[in-house]
């Protein structure tokens, strides 16, 4: 198949696209803009719809209204736009809405800057606003793999009636690299939500969507039902690529960009003699926590790189469970750690 | 004996019995809103979204597709909803907390935009909900529980006329501030709504109806006291008008 250079931003939108998302709602904000400006050029031409909102609280709401009606969604932002998004993807997962955010993390916290940063992992895996609810939450490190992981959030995010969220960074947003493009979904064979969505109650009874039942113990079991589903969710979704692991005796942990940049410190650490493995959690919820289980039983120690103050190194040490050290190296506020840095921490710790 | 139906609720309401106090006039307002819907016939092609605030269950009470947004964002809601589903008719049913207060941004845009919705806007001047407290159209020298010395505009700016701003607007086909005090104001008000959800249906553009309404019990009156104080004071601050109409006939 033919490759073609695209920029990260664009290979994500031409992917929602060719998912079968018609339905694009957003407010521009750096390093992602690029996303909104493809798609209100390229949404019309597939008969879709490209709205630019007064704001990404006005956003999600409007992807919560989509959403209701059983269609393709999705919308993009950048760390403080998903921030303004959180009260509303609460409601969206709490009425079981399929639909898709992109969030471009950039350095924060407050107004940040616009570089590539790893620092909303807390809050793309742990919640994020108010109530007991989690996000599918893909981490793709190239650009091939963000148009693979968007096409799978849809999937995903419609099985499970669920939000489901790419997070990626200014890194993957930004950058240039030859891919290859997935077929046109045929729309018709999108999953059929005729049985829940709201689309006027021709021949039927009217029906509700909301996550609201004033009634604590019909609250309770929604949340049961919930719970249920993000269980499901856990044992069958979980997703990781593993680099050179067969024989480590000691294991790098990253995911998204500085997944990528472990393999290079992997192969010149392989080239001094030492056997160093990487285990790259694409899913990071939820968290490939099994295998990295099985994994920590074989090396010395792990040894988890973040573009952050150590954020996903928690559910690293919960895998773990103690059973051998787990080190953390990061870099904050937008900064990218370079392949010799990351070796001359590991190398403190032999 | 033939027996014959003299009267009867409308069809697109559920029958689910009203949560609403004594002497409210959210009871009345659903009704004619219902009435348009059967009237109009759109019962089964309409969706509705219901705000938070006293009308928080009001997705209940009409029978037709619905859901709840939160607080403030029913235009946001609706107007995702439109885009995707161009040939149904969807409506927002909002509090003066809801509409003017924390969604005056997802109000004013949706209006400017000229999303093909329809706002059913229901101003009593204060938080029913909650207990009573200031709203964003609470009158200057009106006493809730959070101006317990009366609203002063030194501390808490004036009240918000919500149609008038929006009058400034192009995408609005159908703006009118009505009452439903009196059998007259009832009918006048019904010929509103159905004009509101007519710009929607003949796809004109935004249209909104603005319900000045009594609540009596945050208020510390009587329903006939209500009426009164609604008559004599809310009608001076926000004078019942037709602000735009490009509907027509």
């Amino acid at each position: 198949m033919k490759k073609l250079m695209m920029k990260g931003n664009e290979a994500i939108a031409e992917a929602a696209i060719r998912a079968g998302c018609r339905l694009y709602f957003g407010y521009p904000i750096t390093p992602q803009s690029e996303i909104a400006e493809y798609m209100s050029r390229r949404l019309p031409e597939v008969g879709g719809t490209f709205l630019q909102t007064e704001s990404e609280v006005a956003t999600v709401n409007m992807v919560y209204g989509a959403a209701c009606t059983g269609k393709r969604v999705m919308t993009s932002t950048s760390s403080p736009g998903f921030s303004l998004m959180q009260e509303g993807i609460s409601y969206i997962a709490g009425a079981e809405l399929p639909c898709v955010f992109v969030n471009v993390v950039r350095g924060g916290p407050g107004l940040g800057d616009i570089q590539p940063a790893q620092s909303d992992y807390f809050q793309a895996t742990k919640g994020g606003g108010h109530g007991d609810y989690r996000l599918l939450v893909l981490a793709p490190s190239t650009l091939q793999e963000a148009i693979e992981l968007t096409m799978l959030a849809f999937d995903l995010a419609d099985k499970y009636r669920n939000p489901a969220l790419i997070l990626a960074d200014g890194m993957i947003g930004q950058m240039m690299e030859p891919v290859e493009l997935p077929p046109m979904r045929d729309l018709s064979t999108l999953p059929d939500h005729s049985s829940w969505a709201l689309t006027g109650a021709e021949g039927r009874a009217p029906r509700k969507v909301t996550s609201f039942n004033i009634d604590p113990y019909g609250l309770e079991e929604m949340n049961k039902r919930y719970q249920e589903k993000y269980r499901r969710v856990e044992r069958e979704e979980q997703r990781w690529e593993e680099y050179k692991t067969e024989n480590a005796e000691y294991l790098l942990v990253g995911y998204g960009t500085m997944g990528r940049i472990l393999k290079s410190v992997a192969d010149r650490l392989e080239e001094e003699g030492l056997a160093v493995g990487v285990f790259r959690p694409i899913s990071l919820w939820p968290f490939p926590d099994r295998r990295l289980k099985e994994l920590s039983e074989k090396v010395r120690f792990v040894f988890t790189v973040e573009m952050s103050s150590g954020q996903m190194v928690e559910d690293v040490r919960l895998a773990v469970d103690g059973r051998i050290p787990v080190h953390f190296y990061g870099r904050m506020g937008g900064v990218v750690p370079t392949p010799e840095e990351v070796i001359r921490a590991f190398k403190k710790l032999l | 004996m033939e027996v014959r139906v003299a009267f009867s609720g409308p069809k697109s309401l559920s029958g689910k019995e009203f949560t609403y106090c004594p002497g409210c006039h959210h009871g009345i307002i659903h009704r004619l809103v219902a009435e348009v819907i059967d009237e109009l016939g759109i019962q089964e092609k309409t969706i509705m979204v219901a705000p938070v605030g006293c009308s928080v269950f009001a997705y209940e009470f009409f029978d037709v597709d619905g859901t709840v947004a939160p607080h403030g964002r029913a235009l946001a809601v609706a107007t995702g909803m439109k885009r995707a589903l161009p040939d149904r008719v969807v409506f927002t049913y909002q509090g003066d907390g809801d509409l003017a207060a924390i969604g005056t941004a997802e109000t004013v845009h949706a209006a400017n935009r000229g999303e093909k919705l329809t706002t059913i806007f229901v101003n009593n001047a204060v938080y029913g909900m909650t207990g009573g407290q200031m709203a964003p159209t609470t009158l200057l020298g009106q006493k809730t529980t959070t101006t317990p010395y009366g609203r002063r505009a030194e501390n808490d700016g004036y009240p918000i006329h919500m149609s008038e701003i929006l009058s400034t607007m192009r995408g609005v086909a159908y703006l009118e501030r009505v009452t439903v005090s009196t059998p007259q104001d009832i009918r006048n008000a019904k010929k509103a709504i159905k004009k509101a959800f007519l710009a929607q249906i003949k796809n004109i553009g935004f249209g909104l109806v603005e319900v000045l309404s009594t609540c009596p019990t945050n208020w510390g009156m009587t329903p006939v006291e209500a009426q009164q104080w609604l008559l004599e004071n809310m009608t001076k601050e926000f004078p019942p008008k037709l602000f735009i109409d490009r509907v027509g006939d």
